[in-house]
């Protein structure tokens, strides 16, 4: 028994050795027949997937969707990346404290709103007061003189008159064909 | 059969959309652009596309991302009726999500409603007769940028306006089905869009019109915009529409509407929101909240939508114009044009409107003297005899009612 056990050991070694080498050996080329079959087979396979094609509106819908978090991607990268003195991501000036301007201003939204204004730093204290008083801004605190420094420095009123010129440079001159026109 | 055109825009679409899959699963897909609805990952087609870029063109200024406010070039609005991918997004918070058109319902109480009632969407459509009018929406901060000092909000330029057909029922139906009390003074509207802040029970915008401008025969509470679904950014599914009045008067995502029996007093109907001085003040002055008014009436106004600023013509050749004009008024009875800077005016065709609140179609055909640079300035007269002025008018705190000439830039070589 003994000596039969002692013989039975390396042979069933080799026999799982060889069935592996076996698997192995099938699984390859199952792989390569699959892949072959794919090949051959992925444009009619495509074919019935596609039956389930989307509708023009759901496509730009995900491609819109796809854009934005590849854009979001992006913006990750450049997160605060300042260029000619501008913050790319909020487009606020870039200045020691833009931080705490960032982190008290953009939260409800987006920057956009405090860019496009323009005030003196009494105009922008009564705009703070507003939103603490009807939109839930909390109070700032050591912040708020910070805020207002920065505000009234960059976004400062300019003066414009009665009424402005149209600004000429601004005009993307092209050639009226008249001819194609009438209406 | 669909144009290659087309087909390699799909492709194109496919292509980001993969594109950003990857970028997602950190390794491209592969056969990615062929994955069927099913397996895409969860999340994916939800329906949870930021709402800031459902049914809007990409060609509309953005002047503000969160929350949405975009306006179109003046040379975009020329249509007779403002396609709705072009109608300007005037949000004071953030729409809301997953609307179920089923479940939608608008209940009508208040202190002078005679009972509190609530109809569905479809017991709307269903109860009452409807109606399809064509009606101008302007914001009323329309013109705030050109202001001196600044005023505060938006800065819109001229695209804050659009005249759509809206096809709903009466207001004034509806409110009269629930019962009015003779003590009525005001409507304030409630709608299911959330505060910035996200703090739920804070509203956004709760305004409103006199009881009178709600009995109008154009006051609508409308469901559909040029026949088709009101965009969700122009308040889908349902809305109060009035022409003539600031368009913030027209809840958008209307779920309830409050008679009441003193001037509504919700969110941004009190300070200096959408009120102006009661009496003219001098630009920049301090104006105190008790002397400010509500704006129950927008101007006379009027857009050259063609031909867009910056054409250049032959000497040879007559310049064609077209736009609209449009008032709080019966009509508009007059519109004419200037070359000269305001020195002298001509008379433009002028068409009639379907309804009250349409604007109108203005037309002319410009010789010009000689060579050189000009300026093509719009104005309208409406049969109460009000005119826009060619230079700012009254300066007010928040900027509002900027009714002046609109211009265009033209050179004749
Ligand atoms: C708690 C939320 C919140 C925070 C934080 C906040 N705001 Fe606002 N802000 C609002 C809301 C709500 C509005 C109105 C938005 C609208 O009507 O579109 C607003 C409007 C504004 C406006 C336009 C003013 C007007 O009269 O329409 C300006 C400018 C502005 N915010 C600047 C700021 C600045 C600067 C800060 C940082 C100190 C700030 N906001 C922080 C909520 C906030």
């Amino acid at each position: 028994m003994r000596a039969r056990n002692k013989n039975e050991k390396p042979n069933g070694a080799r026999a799982s050795l060889w069935s592996l080498l076996l698997n192995t050996i099938y699984f390859t080329l199952f792989c390569i027949v699959g892949c072959i079959g794919y090949f051959l087979l992925e444009g009619p396979i495509n074919d019935i997937i596609n039956q389930k094609k989307y509708s023009d509106e759901e496509l730009e819908l995900l491609s819109k969707k796809a854009m934005m978090s590849l854009s979001l991607e992006k913006e990750k990268a450049n997160w605060d990346k300042v260029v000619d003195g501008i913050h790319i991501r909020t487009g606020f000036y870039d200045d020691p404290n833009l931080k705490t301007v960032i982190a008290s201003c953009t939260s409800c939204h987006s920057a956009k709103l405090v860019t496009q204004n323009r005030a003196t730093r009494a105009g922008w204290k009564s705009m703070i007061v507003w939103m603490q008083e009807t939109q839930g801004l909390p109070d700032l605190g050591k912040s708020e003189p910070i805020i207002l420094d920065y505000l009234a420095k960059y976004y400062a009123p300019k003066a414009t008159g009665r009424r402005k010129n149209i600004d000429v440079d601004a005009i993307d001159w092209y050639v009226l064909n008249i001819d194609d026109t009438s209406q | 059969m669909k144009s290659e055109k087309a087909k390699g825009r799909r492709k194109f679409m496919k292509n980001t959309i993969m594109a950003s899959f990857s970028s997602i699963v950190g390794m491209p897909i592969v056969f990615g652009s062929n994955m069927p609805k099913e397996l895409l990952p969860i999340g994916f087609f939800d329906g949870s596309l930021p709402p800031d870029l459902i049914g809007k063109s990409n060609l509309l200024t953005v002047l503000n991302d969160r929350p949405v406010n975009a306006e179109a070039a003046a040379h975009l609005l020329d249509d007779d009726l403002t396609p709705n991918d072009m109608f300007f997004v005037r949000n004071n918070g953030i729409p809301p999500v997953n609307v179920d058109v089923n479940k939608w319902s608008l209940t009508i109480e208040g202190e002078s409603a005679k009972q509190s009632k609530t109809y569905t969407l479809q017991e709307l459509k269903t109860k009452f007769k409807q109606y399809t009018l064509n009606l101008t929406l302007e914001c009323g901060g329309n013109g705030r940028s050109e202001f001196n000092p600044p005023a505060k909000g938006n800065q819109w330029s001229t695209g804050a306006v659009g005249c759509a057909a809206w096809t709903g029922v009466r207001l004034a139906d509806v409110l009269r089905d629930v019962g009015i009390k003779s003590n009525a003074v005001y409507i304030g509207y409630y709608g299911e869009d959330t505060h910035l802040s996200g703090d739920a029970k804070k509203n956004t915008i709760s305004r409103g019109v006199p009881i009178n401008k709600a009995m109008e025969e154009e006051s609508m509470i409308a469901w559909s915009m040029n026949g088709k679904d009101i965009p969700l950014l122009n308040g889908y599914p349902l809305r109060l529409v009035f022409g003539g009045y600031p368009a913030s008067c027209s809840g958008k995502w209307l779920s309830k509407i409050v008679i009441r029996d003193r001037v509504h007093d919700g969110q941004k109907m009190k300070g200096k929101s959408y009120r102006v001085p009661c009496k003219p003040v001098a630009p920049g002055a301090k104006v105190k909240d008790e002397d400010m008014c509500i704006i129950e009436k927008m101007p006379v106004k009027s857009l050259i939508t063609y031909p867009k600023t910056g054409a250049t013509i032959k000497s040879t050749e007559k310049l064609p114009i077209r736009g609209h004009a449009w008032t709080s008024a019966d009509s508009i009875s007059k519109v004419e044009y200037s070359i000269d800077f305001g020195g002298s005016w001509h008379p433009c065709e002028l068409k009639n409107a379907k309804n009250r609140y349409a604007w109108q179609r203005f037309s002319a055909k410009i010789p010009f003297p000689e060579e050189g640079y000009y300026e093509v300035w719009a104005r309208a007269t409406d049969s109460n005899g009000d005119r826009q002025p060619i230079i700012l008018p009254g300066w007010n705190p928040k900027g509002y009612l900027n009714n002046a000439s609109h211009r265009i830039a033209i050179k004749v070589i």
